[in-house]
């Protein structure tokens, strides 16, 4: 198993928002963690990936068969798990492509290899920016800088597309993105999607599940997984909403 | 009484005492307003003293230490049996600038041509032998602007002071050169150097200016320098300061400006290195629908200080002025920016906008910013702020999340964060060394070299950084 989470329980100043959640993710999968706001979806996202603030109070979260609960954010990256934040952050003076080749020269390090070259980083670029439609003067621009919504996602996929994880969190990818712009990043996690990696996809509504079809979907009440099932539990969320879940809470 | 009898601390006597030896008989000219300039100055100073932490304006800076170190002041002229070339070597790719130097306060004139004029018509040289030999210039504009009452450090500066820059752009000359001038230190004791400079933009002239600031050993100093500038109608000038002296130096640099009708004054001050630095810049923008930006950065650790008084004086209307000031402070190192904007009571449709934004990166590094507005006019534009703050953690982790790590991952967004200064840098290959200077910076690797910092941009010398941010 790739990601096997099991009884977690996370706090935040204090207060428990996960709340004892189990979740596990084999190579070739994609799943949906849905549900309403406010149920712990982006925290989950935020443990995985090792953000501070998010304190792990029990439980683990095995990645690889390893417990990651010490790793730093950087390493738990560098081991291959990637978040593509529901925010990104904007970063004036350093240029997308720099800081790609910055991103991917870590990794190298990290796993003590050499730095990519020039020529090769470049043709990685090329073929990238093709996959997510990105056009070729957004990468010689500041990181997000002045970007509109659309622009931002894109940017995260062509980073997570230039990034190959082997595990991809997607926090509310889909918000804020007109139908065009949901293609294309529907698009581009559907051609990045192997065997070898793992998808976990965080939504509100059943929208980009038309477009990129889960092998599970989940849905979180108040910290913890109470439902799963395949892809028709989201046709049916998208019908009943999420009332009638809390009764299975 | 004699005069030096009251005197608070060591180096007030001593300053006195300089004055009345008047080595080499530099302290006296055949030029009248000079020499009277110089006995108003050493009479003001007997009155007011060095400036202590008890005035307002040096609250925060405290030079007690400077006021007690036994300096050599204003030493001998030293030999200038060497091509500048041969003590100083600046290289910027793809950028030539026309060198001038001081050494120890004096020009540095090797060849004793001590006063050039340029094909273009541009004058420069020594200040000293610009008194002689342009002496209704040099009266026309010679200490009109100096504010020499400000405090006793500018008042001894103009008794005291051994030679400088005159620099004359006449008019309609618009010059695509950039003049550098190199103040350097080199001295095997403490020494206190007192410079003075003259700058004057003809109307429609423009002209680029790259001053810098460098010590070449690890002497303590204290250098004091006060330059006027005159910016003529329709003139423009871009100014480029850069400051990079060691640890036990401290560096007293105070600017005041003259802006005529519709010109443009363009500074960019990078603070990189020094004990203790003290910028202070007075603007009078005193013709209407003139403009000045002040952009300043400054990357200050261990115990290092820098100090930014600015004085923008808003005299007629329909002018514009932009301050935008930030600073990174490591370790112990502290700050002070004091933005002061006054718009007259008839400058009306004035725009004035001024920002200090710092990063204080431990709990030990301080920042005093007191940003200040005193507005006459009822139809003015004017906005100011203020930022201290961490380094942002959200950023942070995006970074993070990318795999950076956590200290290549502030690195990158403190670079990040100054570069919203160093982009204004309008000459492309100075832009690109500053940029390496400032990687250099902040990975601790600049130092103060044997010759200019600047050398880093050599090939046979690159600039090595974690983040490999060179253009590809």
């Amino acid at each position: 198993m790739l990601l096997n989470i099991k009884d977690l329980h996370v706090s935040i100043d204090g207060k428990e928002i996960l709340k004892g959640l189990n979740l596990g993710v084999n190579n070739g999968e994609v799943h949906a963690i849905m549900g309403p706001n406010g149920t712990g979806k982006s925290t989950l996202a935020s443990a995985i990936t090792g953000r501070e603030g998010f304190d792990i109070d029990s439980g683990e979260i095995i990645y690889k068969g390893q417990n990651i609960n010490e790793l730093s954010p950087d390493e738990r990256a560098n081991e291959g798990i990637f978040l593509s934040f529901q925010y990104p952050v904007e970063i004036p003076g350093v240029s997308i492509t720099n800081f790609m080749r910055t991103a991917l020269n870590a990794r190298r390090e990290y796993k003590g290899e050499e730095h990519i070259s020039a020529g090769e980083f470049l043709k990685k670029m090329e073929e990238k920016k093709k996959l997510v439609d990105i056009q070729a003067k957004l990468t010689k621009r500041s990181v997000n800088e002045g970007f509109s919504g659309g622009e931002k996602k894109k940017n995260e996929i062509f980073q997570m597309a230039m990034l190959e994880p082997t595990l991809a969190i997607l926090d509310e990818t889909d918000s804020g993105l007109d139908i065009d712009a949901l293609k294309v990043v529907a698009n581009g996690i559907n051609t990045l999607k192997s065997q070898d990696n793992a998808f976990v996809i965080i939504t509100h509504y059943q929208r980009l599940l038309e477009y990129i079809v889960p092998d599970f979907v989940h849905v979180m009440y108040d910290g913890r997984i109470v439902k799963s099932g395949g892809k028709g539990l989201a046709v049916e969320l998208e019908e009943r909403g999420y009332d009638w879940i809390k009764e299975h809470a | 009484m004699k005069l030096t009898d009251n005197k608070k601390f060591p180096l007030e006597a001593s300053l006195v005492d300089r004055y009345r030896e008047n080595p080499e008989g530099v302290f006296k000219s055949s030029h009248q307003k000079v020499n009277k300039s110089r006995e108003t100055g050493l009479e003001r100073f007997n009155n007011i003293g060095l400036p202590t932490t008890k005035l307002e304006q040096w609250r925060s800076t405290n030079l007690s230490k400077n006021y007690n170190t036994d300096y050599t002041i204003g030493a001998t002229k030293p030999d200038f049996d060497k091509e500048i070339n041969e003590i100083f070597n600046c290289t910027i790719h793809g950028f030539n600038t026309d060198v001038y130097a001081l050494l120890n306060g004096w020009y540095y004139s090797p060849d004793n041509k001590r006063l050039e004029v340029l094909d273009d018509g541009i004058i420069i040289g020594s200040m000293i032998k610009a008194q002689e030999e342009y002496p209704e210039l040099f009266d026309e504009y010679y200490d009109e602007i100096a504010q020499n009452n400000d405090h006793g450090l500018k008042a001894i500066n103009s008794a005291l002071y051994t030679d400088g820059l005159f620099l004359y752009v006449p008019d309609n000359v618009q010059s695509e050169r950039t003049i550098q001038l190199v103040k350097m230190v080199n001295l095997e004791s403490n020494i206190m150097v007192n410079t003075r400079n003259l700058i004057i933009l003809g109307k429609n002239s423009k002209l680029s200016f790259l001053h810098c600031d460098d010590s070449i050993n690890q002497h303590t100093g204290f250098l004091n320098t006060n330059t006027e500038i005159f910016i003529g109608e329709n003139a423009s000038l871009s100014l480029y300061k850069l400051q990079n002296i060691n640890n036990q130096t401290s560096l007293i640099n105070s600017t005041t400006f003259q802006q005529k009708s519709n010109s443009n004054l363009n500074v960019i001050l990078l603070s990189f290195n020094g004990g203790k630095l003290r910028n202070e810049f007075h603007i009078d923008l005193m013709g209407e629908f003139a403009n000045a930006d002040i952009s300043a950065m400054y990357l200050m650790d261990n115990e290092q200080h820098v100090d930014n008084q600015v004085k923008v004086m808003h005299s007629a209307p329909n002018c514009t002025s932009s301050e935008l000031f930030k600073g990174v402070l490591d370790d112990k190192a502290s700050a002070v920016f004091n933005g002061y904007i006054y718009v007259a009571r008839d400058s009306q449709k004035t725009a004035a906008f001024q920002k200090n934004a710092n990063i204080l990166m431990t709990p030990d590094a301080t920042i005093d910013t007191m940003p200040f507005l005193e507005i006459y006019a009822d139809d003015v534009k004017c906005s100011h702020g203020a930022t201290v703050g961490q380094i942002d953690s959200e950023a942070l982790f995006y970074l993070m999340q990318r795999g950076i790590p956590e200290k290549d991952a502030k690195l990158l967004l403190i670079y990040a964060f100054i570069t919203e200064v160093t982009s204004k840098i309008d000459i492309l290959p100075l832009r690109i060394s500053i940029d390496d200077m400032v990687k250099k910076r902040l990975r601790g690797d600049l130092y103060i070299c044997d010759k200019c910092v600047l050398h880093c941009s050599k090939p046979e010398m690159p600039v090595e950084f974690v983040l490999d941010m060179s253009k590809i």
